[in-house]
């Protein structure tokens, strides 16, 4: 049958099982957008390009499928980027459909004309440009495959006015066959009994989990692994609900802004298992230092991370799931608890601590957020989605939520973007439906992506937000205390909007709190409403990130 | 620092130079010199990328380029296992007293003098870098004018051949 090349971009979405997609269009999309009325595919309206982006990102990191954003050519193409490099940071699946101005346009500086897949091009796994209406089915197909499979990623597909116009005989795509791309799945059997001798040998190991076991599905395997062997887990903060917050084998978060017992645990090994996590400066600063002091074994879907950042005494390249299976295979089960007693000791301590600390606050007038978001999960089931913007908000949130499953826990990682939270979270609740949603958000952040409270509204989208106002870009205001002798410079929203009147004016509910007796009832009003709400709770401007 | 020859099959399509050159300024990499050109199979093109750095620069350039889709197969190639060629045109100032002298040279170097004006010789020489650099410091006395250079190419020595199959040892596959 003879078809459109709009239409074929439909029907090819639809054969590679897409139910959603979010975008927003113009003149160069446009036959797209003629042809999406045909179809059952829900079209989700963001406010900005950015945020579909984003919300894409969210739903596929809830679902384990590419999230699918669609813009027009020239500045809707732009606005996506820093969507497409958030995911390329977190390697995140999601498809990037831009306009293009005509094909006989292209490098002529036409209206709209962005050369989207050069300027994106340091941000993706891969991109087209398609040339003719024949090429689609293939594409997308590929596009598809390329973004979910090995180290997932964004993929751009560029199409051009004329090509979405033009008629041609539609065939259904044959197996994807790409010479260049055949990530590698099973990890090298020598390679897995040399590591399993070295976890055997090991005093004391430590697990560090990163976004790759969430992504590879082996939270299980590696959950099994570490119970099997009594092996302390720390995660990199994209790694959080690799293992359950209050399992007696999590010792937290690690890094500049982790917590005490990770880094304390991570200092002490004498072997580290790296777990599908890139080894970031943030997450592991002193790379060298530990691998002087510890054995490193680094198991890793992408070769290129092996050895990047880390020396590695035993690299393994393979899918994690099937790897982890592998090397269960060759480990014996220990009952030594010597070591694992010893850094729960330290943990012990510095939980106590914090909790000693907790609620106790100094100052009428603000809450705790580090106790609120310590209770946050009470109120919420275990299969409950957090997302979180980026700052000290984020950073409270990473160190004091309960997170429970993978896959519920969505921050913007490498790239560290405000107003990700907001939009991400309206991504997961499509791709959950059944589950709360919950954002962590910040003044700054918030402010950075609000016009999507319009398509929650639109598209009815329930969404939880609670928001820190510290009246600051807290997290900057932080570190131009300790690095610039408290030279504050640009860190303070003074004019921030009434947050809660902006939530009514789109007739969403919302309370505002000031003390830390109003944090319960105010949760349980919150999570009890049907529908979007707003919790905006003071913070003292001067709260520590940790 | 040394320099290492990579061979690369790439698809022979528009957007593949453009993503192999930004790979190597964004991650930092040295390119030395690059050659480009169609292989016998007329879907791929075989780039001949000289980089200079240590083993690590030349293991993360090797991983890097093997993560883009459109690069199919890469090999470093040993020095002596590999012949190495590169091409230089050098245009020098000549006159009567000079002329002879630089014949002579080229002939030595066994190079060839593709073009004769009155003030210049126009001098085609060919093989390795080392060669062609040696040539070009000797000409230096007469005062070279301009000198055009393609980038390094090289094939491996014996029967061995580099194409287009599946996992083959001496590749780094991803
Ligand atoms: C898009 C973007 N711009 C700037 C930054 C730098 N930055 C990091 S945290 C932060 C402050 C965030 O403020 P807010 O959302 O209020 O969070 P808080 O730290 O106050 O909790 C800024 C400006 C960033 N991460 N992302
Ligand atoms: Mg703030």
């Amino acid at each position: 049958m003879k078809i459109t090349g709009a239409e074929a971009i439909i029907k090819a979405l639809e054969l590679e099982g897409t139910d959603t997609i979010f975008g927003y269009p113009g003149a160069a999309i446009s036959p797209f957008y003629d042809a999406l009325l045909n179809s059952r595919i829900r079209h989700i309206l963001t406010r900005h390009e950015q945020g579909a982006a984003h919300a894409a990102n969210g739903y596929a990191r809830v679902t384990g499928k590419p999230g699918v954003c669609v813009s027009t050519s020239g500045p809707g193409a732009t606005n996506l980027i820093t969507g497409i490099a958030n995911a390329y940071m977190d390697s995140i699946p999601i498809i990037a459909i831009t306009g293009q101005v005509r094909s006989d346009m292209i490098g002529t500086d036409a209206f709209q004309e962005a050369d989207i897949t050069g300027s994106a091009a340091p941000f993706t796994k891969h991109s087209y440009l398609v040339k003719a209406a024949g090429e689609l089915p293939r594409i997308i197909k590929e596009a598809f495959h390329i973004a979910a499979t090995g180290r997932p990623g964004p993929v751009v597909i560029d199409i051009p006015i004329d090509v979405q116009n033009s008629v041609f005989e539609f065939q259904s795509p044959k197996a994807v066959e790409i010479k260049g791309y055949k990530p590698t799945v099973k990890g090298h059997p020598m390679q897995i009994k040399k590591a399993a001798a070295a976890l055997e040998e090991a005093k004391k190991p430590v697990i560090c989990a990163g976004g790759g076991v969430i992504a590879a599905n082996a939270a299980g395997e590696m959950l099994e692994l570490a119970e099997k062997r009594n092996i302390p887990v720390v995660t990199t903060l994209m790694g959080i609900g690799a293992i359950p917050s209050a399992h007696p084998l999590h010792f937290g978060m690690v890094g500049t802004h982790g917590s005490q017992a990770a880094n304390s645990a991570l200092h002490h090994a004498d072997l580290v298992l790296i777990l599908g996590a890139r080894v970031g400066d943030r997450a592991i600063g002193a790379a060298s230092t530990l691998a002087k002091r510890a054995r490193i074994i680094h198991i890793d879907v992408d070769p290129a991370e092996i050895g990047k950042n880390i020396d590695v005494s035993i690299p393994l390249v393979g899918d994690l799931k099937l790897t982890l299976k592998d090397l269960l295979g060759y480990v014996k089960a220990s009952e030594d608890k010597e070591w694992l007693c010893e850094a729960a000791e330290k943990r012990l301590k510095v939980q106590q601590k914090a909790a000693a600390e907790r609620g106790k606050h100094k100052d009428t007038g603000y809450i705790d957020p580090k106790y609120l978001l310590s209770m946050l999960a009470d109120f919420l089931p275990e299969e409950a989605v957090v997302t979180t913007e980026v700052g000290q908000n984020q950073i409270w949130a990473a160190n004091n939520l309960q997170v429970r499953m993978p896959k519920t826990f969505i921050t913007s990682g490498g790239l560290g973007t405000m107003g990700y939270g907001l939009p991400a979270a309206i991504g997961a609740k499509i791709g959950r439906p059944d589950v709360p949603v919950v954002v962590i958000s910040g003044d700054g952040s918030f402010q950075m992506s609000m016009q999507e409270l319009g398509t929650m509204k639109q598209h009815d989208i329930d969404v939880k937000i609670v928001l820190f106002n510290n009246c600051r870009l807290g997290m900057v205001r932080e570190l131009q205390l300790t690095k610039h002798s408290g030279r504050y410079s640009q860190v303070c929203l003074d004019s921030n909007p009434d947050f809660t009147a902006l939530a009514a004016a789109y007739g969403f509910r919302g309370e505002k709190i000031c003390s830390n007796d109003e944090i319960r009832p105010a949760l349980e009003r919150m999570t009890g409403t049907k529908g979007p709400y707003l919790l905006e709770c003071m913070v003292d401007p001067m709260e520590p990130t940790l | 620092m040394s320099k290492h020859t990579l061979s690369v099959l790439v698809e022979n399509h528009a957007g593949v130079l453009s993503r192999v050159a930004g790979l190597f300024s964004r991650r930092g990499f040295n390119i030395d010199s690059l050659a480009v050109g169609v292989t016998e199979n007329p879907d791929v093109s075989r780039m001949t990328i000289v980089v200079e750095g240590d083993e690590y620069i030349v293991e993360q350039v090797s991983k890097q380029l093997n993560k883009l889709v459109d690069v199919i197969k890469i090999k470093r190639l040993d020095k002596h296992e590999s012949i190495t060629r590169e091409l230089s045109l050098i245009k020098v100032s000549a006159n009567a007293a000079t002329r002879s002298e630089i014949v002579q040279l080229v002939e030595i170097f066994r190079a060839k003098i593709v073009d004769v004006s009155k003030t210049t010789l126009t001098i085609e020489a060919s093989g390795s870098g080392d060669k062609v650099a040696a040539l070009e410091d000797m000409l230096k006395q007469f005062g070279i004018k301009e000198i055009v250079r393609t980038g390094t190419i090289a094939i491996e020595r014996g029967n061995r051949i580099i194409k287009v199959t599946n996992n083959e040892e001496g590749e780094i596959n991803g």
